[in-house]
């Protein structure tokens, strides 16, 4: 999250110019009362964050160097064992197979959601009775967690489960749609675009909606046609909303555990095809008792992550990073992209 | 104090003209005054979104309402007659309380806790001055970098040693430390738009930052708080990896925990396994149909694309 650095304090720096340029009473804080509030406000929340969110993962970069069942201390009772831990998971064929599964639903991922996701919200934005109804039921799937999700799905998808009872009466054969390897990938794809989906049109309508309605109403006025004003105003316009929500995509694709550890379990998800770099973690390490071993799976997977998040950040975040905060800065760009956009349009 | 109050209903009027525009439809396909209901079309599509969305929990609903043997003849069918013996029998069933108490404690705990230690970090980010605020910020937008996938194996070492092990608080406890990130992402900007002058004859009136704080600021910041507050309870509702590798006891479960331990035991009982999966699921759903315009309006102000 470098980028979002230069980001706020940019906010910063120009909430203090705004402020020199006009004059007003000054109130003259007392330094020591300044520093004692700021440490008692911030203090609970850092030292919390800090001792379970950052500590862990320097945990795990230390203790991915040993041999480490997971008692006492790694340098008593385990084995100093070097990069020899980090050989065996890269040379690994099944953990190879797991990243290309991630890759797999990130990339699809995005190209069946992000698309179906706009014309979505496209459509939610029309005039309707009854929307925020529509809008409420097709958050359901987020709100559900990942646990009934799973347990639902697999009792419609197992052999002889509701789906294929559906396709037999309609006169077409079944399949199994969980344990078959050819198959199996594409139903994990399904489901998760059916949990995320909602999330991603509400995220896109939230978007769509802070677009001046006047930019339309020109438009209009010049006679543009209603998928000209969506192909120039809308889509050009979204592009911040569209950009973070595919990297909140990306990040949660590369993560993946739950969905796949509960329709699959944690032996079958390897054999159907739909295994993960997070499952064959809980796997190899908790499950087999290799803490070690378990700990340096986290720390591939999270330098995965983070260099997929930076160069993703480098070349199609960065520009508007700073628009999740608001400021004065970034809303008047934006109006001048919007006016940009609208001339365009004429 | 009357200067204050006008720039506080200010504060509000601003917030609300931005939801103002959101009944306008923009851009409305094949617009005509005529048809004030708007385009078939647009409610076919819209019918089929719902129905891909709802169809599968509905599902599950209805299955609860059969019996075995219906739905091992004809999966896919409706119920007939419609049995409510798998409900009852799990309402009946003490574990099913046990696991929603337990995940109720939880839940709320967590969201308390995120939204107090959220809200005073976020405040001081937002309007104090000092060297270091900018990198608090990116030190919590960092956190989203962290999901609890990475930091679980050693978290669980690190919760065996302090003892917190098969408890909730050791539950509670990183839930909150994993959920301050977004928090603070979110209430940064609602803090950072109070309007300065506000802070300025509160304290001229003689009210100090903290009591600015508390008597402006958290009523002011009231959306994002309830956006906030429900992400976290409804988050740590669902979460799934943190009880799995820490509770042992089935007396600790909660409701993720206890609908797969269900699942696989009465893997035969079908019919049941789909009761308690749909009994499981509404505390969430009620606590979000009740607050979905929090939570839609409160992602409204946190992206502004």
């Amino acid at each position: 999250m470098e980028m979002s650095v230069s980001g706020s304090n940019e906010a910063v720096g120009g909430t203090v110019q705004s402020k020199a340029s006009r004059p007003k009473k000054k109130i003259v804080p007392d330094k020591w009362r300044n520093g004692f509030e700021i440490t008692v406000l911030s203090a609970p929340a850092i030292i919390i964050f800090l001792g379970f969110v950052i500590l862990p993962v320097i945990l795990a970069a230390y203790y991915g160097f040993f041999q480490w069942k997971g008692y006492g201390s790694p340098s008593v009772n385990g084995k100093f064992a070097g990069f020899q831990n980090y050989i065996t998971i890269l040379t690994d064929p099944t953990f190879q197979a797991a990243v290309g599964h991630n890759f797999f639903i990130v990339v699809m991922s995005l190209v069946v959601q992000g698309p179906l996701a706009i014309l979505f919200a496209l459509l939610m934005n029309q005039k309707m009775k009854g929307r925020a109804l529509i809008r409420t039921l097709i958050f359901v799937p987020y709100v559900v967690s990942e646990v009934i999700v799973g347990t639902g799905w697999s009792l419609i998808l197992q052999s002889n489960g509701a789906l294929n009872d559906i396709l037999r009466k309609i006169g077409l054969s079944g399949a199994d749609w969980i344990a078959d390897p050819k198959i199996a990938i594409w139903t994990l794809l399904v489901v998760i675009s059916w949990k995320y989906l909602g999330f991603a049109v509400i995220l896109m309508l939230a978007g769509m909606q802070s677009i001046p309605e006047e930019l339309y109403e020109a438009a209009r006025v010049d006679g543009a046609s209603f998928w000209q004003m969506q192909w120039r105003i809308t889509l050009p316009l979204l592009g911040p909303t569209i950009r973070l929500w595919a990297f909140l995509s990306i990040i949660g694709s590369l993560q993946l555990f739950d969905l796949v550890y509960i329709i699959w379990g944690q032996y079958v998800s390897s054999t159907a095809g739909t295994s993960t770099m997070a499952t064959y973690m809980v796997l190899e390490g908790r499950g087999a008792g290799n803490y070690g071993y378990g700990s340096a799976v986290a720390v591939v997977l999270f330098v995965i992550s983070l260099v997929v998040a930076l160069i993703y950040q480098k070349f199609v975040l960065s520009r508007d990073l700073e628009g999740a905060i608001t400021d004065e800065k970034t809303e008047k760009k934006r109006r001048e992209k919007a006016a940009k956009a609208a001339r365009k349009a004429r | 104090m009357s200067s204050a109050t006008i720039s506080a209903t200010k504060a509000r009027n601003g917030n609300g003209s931005r939801k103002n525009g959101k009944n306008k439809g923009k851009g409305d396909f094949h617009y005509s005054p005529k048809t004030p209901w708007g385009h078939p079309i647009v409610y076919f599509f819209a019918l089929i979104l719902v129905a891909v969305c709802v169809l599968p929990v509905l599902y599950i609903i209805i299955g609860g309402f059969r019996s075995n043997s219906q739905i091992t003849q004809s999966p896919s069918g409706f119920p007939n007659p419609w049995e409510i013996d798998n409900y009852i029998s799990v309402l009946k069933a003490p574990t099913f309380w046990v696991e929603m108490m337990n995940s109720l404690i939880v839940a709320v705990f967590v969201m308390v806790g995120t939204v107090a230690l959220g809200l005073m970090v976020s405040f001081v980010i937002a309007r104090y001055r000092f060297k270091l605020s900018g990198a608090m910020y990116s030190l919590f937008s960092a956190g989203l970098m962290f999901p609890i996938t990475v930091a679980i194996t050693p978290l669980y070492l690190l919760l065996r040693n302090l003892g917190l092990v098969n408890s909730l608080p050791g539950l509670i406890l990183p839930e909150i430390a994993f959920a301050l990130p977004q928090t603070i992402i979110i209430l940064v900007p609602f803090l950072k738009a109070i309007p300065d002058e506000l802070e300025e004859a509160a304290a001229l009136d003689g009210c100090s930052r903290l009591g600015f704080f508390w008597r402006m600021v958290i009523p002011l910041a009231m959306p994002g708080v309830a956006t906030t507050g429900i992400l976290a309870f409804v988050n740590s509702w669902n979460n799934y990896m943190l009880p799995l590798f820490l509770l042992n006891s089935e007396s600790k479960f909660t409701l993720p925990l206890g609908v797969q331990m269900f699942s696989s035991q009465y893997a035969v009982d079908t019919a049941r396994v789909l009761a308690f999966t749909s009994m499981s699921m509404i505390p969430a759903l009620l606590f979000f149909s009740v607050f979905q315009k929090q939570i839609v309006g409160g992602l409204t102000g946190a992206i502004k694309g």
